[in-house]
């Protein structure tokens, strides 16, 4: 506790490092999957094709990634760069199938309605199944924000600085506060991720409180 | 950089013999994923069974979605710090590195059997009791096919989970594929990583193959989107009344994922792994 609070400014510099190295995959990645999902949602021969691919891509062991990156990327190997290019990757995988369960979860019958009321297919796209599906594809966020949390800490391995590194650290020192210290301190960042996922949910869907009152 | 040393490292015959070698290292990969699995199923899956099939002690699941918090890397040191000096003979590396793995596998295929048994529609359960069977006999012939999709999505999730940590686990000094890594770090020897990530990369698709082929045979036509196929056969085989009934038979199969995917919001993250981390039969096929 002591050996924490004595070194609370690296540990938060660190955490905004991981925050930053897991976060901004989550945004990219939900702006490259909602257009895919979309696709894979309106035609089963996509689907199939675009799931079966991202399906592939996650399939890559995390180490793995970030070593084969640089070469393909044109990166050095300490860019973090290729952390957050890697991270964007599993993101999209999981998100791409989440989307398009989501957007083919939205009643027929609210749909046929809102063609009915003269929204054309983007339009109604954006104002009716995008918000519909929204509990879900944030329920698939939730997942993603989780394991990137725990995936951005392997990174330390290649010597990429954030929380992970007090892991490495720890364990080269034969300190086990320390690496206590980085478990806990990644656990309270997936956490963090958990509840701010949750709270924008909440304030896209205001409906879904409306039926529960 | 370049390919032609990817290409001279993997025809060097001295990187495919010996401790070091190629075949050696892929041998130990494969032996730690499945002793992994092996010891994981035993514990996992008739907790899972059980919890689905009696609906009791759901926290369980809970418990272990939540528990994939804990970053993997943190899990694999704090483990290997405190139970390997336990350990005086040369399994002290092992030892802890297995133990890692196996947690890590849990909480998938715990989640995927619960998930699987617990999606079964209680239509078919209460029929399969009405027709004098025993709470095993549903359990074995009812509950089992149809929980085997999504137990097979935890099984292969699981196994992706392990053989990537397996390779992270080089760093406690276990052997593996992941030594390639580990070792061309400590030597600045990037040829050598790019290598073994390929390896790695490698291995973990053609695993992936495998199981995706096992869950095409073992899944009943009925259950998986084959049946699709089948129904064709029929209506065309019989009057055409039967077409709507059969298109409608194939459907069960998207329903149970997508259930499992939208009823764990509160769950957690693993049922949805497990339903959205790996492509099912039906979107290869």
């Amino acid at each position: 506790m002591t050996w924490a609070l004595d070194h609370i400014g690296d540990i938060l510099s660190r955490a905004g490092q991981h925050a930053w190295l897991a976060g901004l995959p989550l945004v990219l990645g939900l702006v490259i999957a909602v257009p895919l999902g979309w696709l894979a949602a309106r035609q089963a021969r996509l689907r199939a094709l675009l799931l079966t691919t991202t399906g592939l891509l996650y399939t890559i062991p995390s180490l793995a990634l970030f070593i084969l990156l640089p070469p393909l990327l044109g990166t050095k190997i300490l860019d973090p760069v290729n952390v957050i290019v890697a991270m964007t990757v599993y993101t999209v995988a999981l998100l791409t199938r989440t989307v398009a369960d989501g957007l083919s979860s939205v009643d027929s019958s609210t749909r046929q309605a809102a063609i009915a009321m003269g929204y054309g297919p983007f339009a109604r796209f954006r104002a009716v199944d995008l918000p519909l599906a929204v509990p879900v594809i944030a329920a698939g966020l939730r997942v993603a924000a989780v394991s990137n949390v725990s995936i951005v800490s392997v990174a330390s391995l290649i010597g990429i600085s954030q929380l992970g590194y007090f892991l490495t650290d720890g364990y080269a020192r034969s300190f086990p506060t320390e690496v206590w210290v980085g478990i806990i301190a990644c656990l309270l960042l997936a956490l963090v991720f958990d509840l701010v996922i949750q709270v924008v949910s909440r304030v896209l869907t205001p409906w879904t409180r409306a039926v529960a009152a | 950089m370049t390919l032609t040393q990817i290409w001279a490292w993997f025809t060097d015959p001295a990187n495919w013999q010996g401790t070091d070698g190629v075949p050696n290292r892929v041998v130990e990969h494969l032996l730690y994923t499945g002793l992994t699995l092996l010891i994981a199923l035993v514990i996992a899956v008739p907790l899972g069974a059980w919890v689905g099939h009696s609906g009791r002690m759901r926290w369980l699941v809970t418990g272990a979605n939540a528990a994939r918090a804990v970053p993997t890397l943190g899990l694999l040191f704090a483990v290997s710090m405190f139970v390997g000096p336990l350990i005086k003979s040369d399994l002290a590396f092992v030892i802890p590195s297995i133990t890692v793995l196996v947690l890590l596998a849990i909480p998938p295929l715990l989640s995927g059997t619960y998930a699987g048994i617990d999606s079964v529609e209680p239509a078919a359960r209460d029929a399969a009791r009405g027709m004098g069977m025993t709470g095993w006999q549903v359990l074995a012939k009812v509950e089992a096919p149809c929980a085997l999709p999504l137990f097979l999505s935890g099984l292969r999730s699981a196994t992706l989970q392990v053989i990537a940590t397996a390779t992270i686990a080089a760093s406690v000094s276990l052997g593996g594929l992941g030594r390639y890594l580990i070792d061309g770090l400590a030597s600045r020897d990037y040829v050598q990583m790019v290598c073994g990530s390929i390896l790695v990369a490698v291995l973990a698709l053609v695993a992936d193959g495998v199981l995706a082929l096992l869950e095409n045979w073992a899944v009943s036509p009925g259950i998986s989107g084959r049946s699709k196929r089948v129904a064709r056969l029929r209506a065309r085989h019989s009057d055409p009344h039967s077409q709507p009934d059969s298109v409608g038979a194939d459907r069960p199969d998207a329903d149970p994922r997508q259930a499992a995917l939208v009823g764990s919001g509160s769950t957690g993250p693993v049922e949805a792994t497990a339903a959205t981390g790996t492509p099912s039969e039906r979107d290869r096929s």
